[in-house]
């Protein structure tokens, strides 16, 4: 690992500052990719800017809205009784991120802003049709994750928190890599208080996908059977010793099957 | 507290272990200790150029860098294979050279190049990346089957990359059996390369002082004795009275670090070049998986003879295996001698013939791994067949009932001598334990559950504690495979152990106390051992095998029969009776018929005290030293019966019942025993399932460089494990005992296998068997059925 300079700011506004003073800087919040990678060389920052400091972390329900604040570990929105009852799916989806040691350290803003194309998170943001809310603006979730390890955040933009509308039923199915335990292919999919339907596939592709057939399908009849016959098309999907495309395409529907019958 | 043999006693190690007290090598730091770190080739095959070294600035820490070149001007020699193997032509195995440093070329990504040893392990580091090697690269091989016709030439000894081609078995004859078969059943196998992955990584660090002109190493061996042998009489860097080796404690092994390789000789060796003062070398888990000796790696075809009642007529195989890049200490002798020997499983096959080819690859050497060579044959008996009991509808429980070796000694076609079993009770037992007669009815409540229900068998045997000496010697082997022991009694009654065999977490502190304790009746507590440093014990082969019970407890009890004799004679004089009238029991020595006794410890201090016998015709102290070579291998065999129900949309595989039934002779330890069983099965497991190393054929680049990617079986991948065991006393050694270290991963692939392509209905499956091998699997029967 090179040399850099730690920032430890409490405001977000000098996190933004020391962001944009700094030659090639990066924020740290659980660190849980950036550390490893630069460990192993493959990235050297000039600028450490740890937004630990800005103590932004914790979990509002509300009766319509679960706000989830961009440092909250994913061990705490998996515990938390408000997120279990409001939006049990995405207590489940936080409950099931990489290891214990992980889901204490691993934030929800760190996980966004990476935009791993294997992470969880984002299937729950553009599923469950929540706002990514920046230190300048909100985005909705369909318009953050832009590409692979890509999102809608300029380079001094932090994730403040997300805004998850609570679902009338939703449920995450993944199925994790044998090897890293990363989503090889993770489906969420819910219902909505308006009674729209989303599926959003994170891990299958380079980022987070919906399925707009099998949401118009399910809109008509929520059931699993609904969609049974529903296939993605395996061009373009990840490609990799653990999963061809194909396989990927036709896990997308097994578990989308699987999340509609256990969606509550 | 019984703390004899078959007592389940807690490990006495394992305090120290779990509160972070055990002292591995990393744990070690000497005065003025500096850091090694390897350049290593980023190529999977290419000439070295140049190397040249920027201008090093004093921060840079940079104390020196050494290539080839300096090994070539200190004549330390290569790395060697302990193990001669002939081809059926006559001519000696084609080793290539194998520098401790490259010379010339490197043969595999990883290969070690060049080191840099700085004040730090981060200068060191920091530094390797700074050193400019030109390569020029060469065509590459990594498919051991593609590799005799590739354009890659490894080594230039070896033309085609051809290490040799062996034979074995009677060629002929097993021709005249297939000749004769109702019925031939074929199957193509490829046993897959695996990575070792101890959970602690090799380290080394050497010195040399010169004052007494003294080099020392601390290694992760699992027989620092061999190793010190090699340093000193292969690489030429000192004379053994001049080099000392110790292994202090050591975080598994599974094998792959039996061998001595290239790093930690370097360590020893630079040392001196920079004035003596000490060099650690951490492997960084990167490191292991490139450069620690990988497993198996065999493709094979296997041919089964049978006639119209099923009975074996003969086998018959070719199988090619992988020797990566450079022969490593021991890869010789494993897919040959420890392999080919166990083919004919535990039946009686009257004919058997197999062929081995031997072939490098631009991948990291290959050698023993948990197992090594019985794995493979265990995988190729088992899955054939099971695969011919299904092809001629038979049971195949009952199709190998009929093909049981069931006199003994058996001599079969292959040397081994099978000396004592019963192959029919450890299959009634688990046929038992499994409920074998309600499988059908848990395959029909699986399929309604939309699972595909398996069931399979392997019926193992192996050969544990590689011997005699003499006739390992005759077939090749550079060094003996005995054992020896020395037990000092101290003048209060306590023991010392000192034993060749070394441990690296078998719980050999434990359980060779446990035979004190049996055998003197003393208590456990106040007996120690005393393993892996060259200046404590003598001289030992190590831990590798299955050995250490039935051969390095052997030597202990050869020992331990010499201190009780000489105290027998010791206490006869005390008490003043004739030798004849002395009785021995529970740690107490008495006359018969009288109510004279001696504690145990009470002779020990007469015997240094020495007032009251003649120390004319008894010399003073109780101290003695065994040397023991066995007179046959140990055959441990065992029948593992494996259901596995799979989904058949996710082709997701889950082991929902595992009986293992084990015959390891004499138990020492249960709890011991059953542990090394859920290890091996687990490795087994993780075989079938889950691992499997790759390397990229383009590229020569390992895929599965990190745990990202390299499978490893978790607690969740296996199931509550149903043991039974039968015992036949093993009769070539006083203890009875055949070793339990690496059953469960010999039995276990092909168990897995077997019932996997029973619950696909299919007759091949590679492994490992992964959700998306088995899917691909299940979409191909798809068609083929529409």
């Amino acid at each position: 690992m090179e040399n850099f300079i730690y920032h430890r700011p409490t405001k977000p506004a000098d996190a933004v500052k020391a962001m944009k003073d700094a030659a090639d800087g990066k924020f740290l919040s659980g660190g849980m990719t950036l550390l490893p990678t630069m460990k192993q060389g493959l990235a050297s920052p000039s600028d450490i800017i740890d937004l630990g400091g800005l103590g932004n972390s914790g979990v509002e329900v509300g009766a319509d809205k679960v706000t989830v604040k961009a440092g909250t570990v994913h061990a705490n929105v998996a515990i938390d009784k408000g997120v279990k009852k409001a939006i049990p799916a995405l207590a489940a989806l936080a409950g099931g991120i990489g290891d214990p040691h992980v889901r204490n350290r691993g934030t929800i803003g760190g996980s966004i802003a990476n935009n791993d194309p294997a992470a969880d998170y984002p299937a729950a943001v553009v599923g469950l049709n929540a706002t990514v809310v920046t230190s300048a603006r909100s985005v909705p979730g369909d318009k953050f994750f832009t590409d692979i390890f890509t999102t809608a955040l300029k380079d001094d933009e932090i994730v403040t928190a997300v805004e998850f509308p609570v679902p009338k039923r939703a449920a995450y199915v993944k199925f994790p890599n044998p090897a890293s335990r990363y989503a090889m292919v993770g489906v969420m999919v819910a219902e909505l208080k308006d009674g729209s339907v989303r599926v959003a596939v994170t891990g299958a592709g380079p980022k987070v996908f919906r399925v707009p057939e099998m949401e118009k399908a399910l809109e008509a009849n929520f059931s699993a059977d609904a969609i049974g016959g529903i296939k993605v098309k395996a061009s373009g999907l990840n490609s990799d010793m653990h999963a061809s495309p194909e396989y990927r395409a036709h896990l997308v529907t097994v578990l989308a099957r699987r999340a509609v019958a256990a969606a509550k | 507290m019984d703390t004899g043999i078959g007592a389940r006693v807690k490990r006495k190690e394992d305090h120290r272990f779990i509160t972070g007290k055990g002292q591995y090598t990393d744990d070690i730091n000497l005065k003025d200790q500096t850091y090694a770190y390897f350049v290593r080739s980023p190529h999977a095959h290419a000439t070295i150029k140049s190397i040249k070294e920027p201008e090093w600035a004093p921060e840079d820490g940079v104390v020196a860098v050494f290539t080839g070149e300096h090994v070539a001007e200190d004549k330390i020699g290569g790395l060697i294979c302990g193990w001669m193997i002939h081809s059926k032509d006559g001519s000696p195995m084609k080793a290539g050279p194998h520098p401790i440093l490259a010379q010339g070329k490197a043969r595999y990504v990883g290969d070690h190049v060049a080191v840099v040893i700085a004040e730090t392990k981060e200068q060191a580091k920091a530094a390797a990346a700074r050193v400019d090697v030109t390569y020029g690269v060469l065509p590459h091989v990594v498919d051991v089957a593609k590799a005799t016709k590739s354009k890659a030439q490894i080594h230039d000894v070896a033309p085609d990359n051809t290490v040799f081609e062996w034979s074995l078995g009677d060629k002929a004859a097993t021709e005249a059996a297939f000749q004769r078969a109702h019925h031939v059943t074929k199957l193509d196998l490829v046993n897959n390369r695996l990575i070792p992955n101890a959970m602690e990584p090799r380290a080394a660090i050497g010195s040399y002082d010169s004052g007494s002109d003294h080099y020392t190493l601390y290694t992760t061996s699992q027989n620092p004795h061999v190793a010190r042998l090699v340093i000193s009489a292969f690489h030429g860097l000192a004379p053994e009275h001049k080099l000392r080796v110790i292994a202090p404690d050591v975080g598994g092994g599974f094998g792959s670090k039996i061998f001595i390789y290239a790093e930690e000789v370097v360590c020893v060796w630079a040392s001196k070049r920079i004035g003596g003062r000490p060099i650690k070398w951490t492997a960084e888990r990167t490191e292991s998986f490139l450069a620690d000796a990988h497993g198996r790696d065999h493709v094979t075809h296997a041919e089964l003879a049978m006639d119209k009642d099923g009975h074996i007529l003969g086998l018959k195989c070719h199988t090619l295996a992988s020797m990566g890049a450079y022969l490593s200490t021991f890869a010789s002798c494993v897919p040959t001698y420890l392999y080919a020997t166990l083919l004919s499983g535990q039946y009686a096959i009257p004919a058997i013939y197999a062929e081995v080819d031997a072939i490098y690859t631009n991948t990291a050497p290959v050698d023993a791994y948990r197992g090594a060579g019985r794995p493979e044959a265990t995988y190729l008996v088992e899955r054939i067949v099971e695969t011919a009991a299904r092809e001629m509808k038979i049971d195949p429980a009952e199709f190998r009932r009929r093909n049981f070796v069931t006199t003994f000694p058996h001599q079969t076609p292959v040397i081994m001598t099978y000396d004592a079993g019963d192959y029919d009770a450890s299959l009634k037992k688990a046929l038992e334990i499994s409920d074998y007669k309600g499988f059908p009815a848990r395959k029909a409540a699986a399929a309604k559950q939309g699972k595909l229900r398996g069931i399979g068998f392997a019926n193992y045997i192996e050969a544990c504690g590689i011997a005699p000496s003499a006739a390992v010697g005759s077939l090749g082997a550079g060094v003996g495979l005995w054992e020896s022991a020395e037990v000092r009694v101290n003048p209060v009654g306590t023991i010392e152990v000192l034993t060749g065999s070394h441990s690296h977490g078998q719980g050999h502190e434990t359980t060779f106390a446990q035979l004190v304790s049996d055998r003197l009746g003393v208590d456990i507590n106040s007996v120690a051992i005393v393993h892996g440093d060259t200046d404590k014990v003598q001289f030992g082969m190590g831990t590798y095998g299955s050995r250490s019970g039935a051969v390095g407890m052997s030597a202990i009890s050869k020992a331990l029969d010499k201190v009780e004799a000489k105290a027998r004679k010791i206490a006869a004089h005390v008490m003043e009776a004739a030798e004849g009238d002395i009785e021995f029991k529970n740690g107490s020595f008495s006359v018969k018929g009288t109510d004279k006794k001696m504690a145990f410890g009470e002779v020990a201090l007469a015997a240094y005290v020495a007032h009251k016998f003649p120390t004319s015709e008894i010399e003073p102290g109780l101290k003695e030293t065994a040397f023991y070579d066995p007179s046959n291998f140990t055959f441990p065999a065992g029948c593992h019966i494996c259901e596995v129900e799979i989904d058949s949309e996710t082709g997701v595989t889950e082991i929902v019942s595992w009986t293992a039934v084990d015959d390891f002779g004499t138990v020492i330890n249960p709890m011991i025993v059953e542990g090394q069983v859920h290890g091996g099965i687990t490795q087994g497991i993780g075989q079938a399932l889950t691992e499997g190393c790759v390397y990229d054929s383009e590229s020569g680049q390992l895929l599965t460089g990190s745990y990202m990617d390299y499978c490893m079986p978790r607690a969740t991948d296996v199931p509550s494990f149903k043991l039974g065991f039968t015992e036949t006393k093993c009769p070539s050694n006083p203890l009875g005992m055949k070793g339990c270290g690496e059953a469960g991963a010999i039995a276990a692939p092909a168990a897995v296998m077997n019932a996997m392509t029973d619950a696909l209905g299919v007759k091949d499956l590679a492994m490992p068997a992964s959700p998306h091998t088995v899917w691909k699997t299940l979409q191909a029967t798809k068609m083929a059925a529409e």
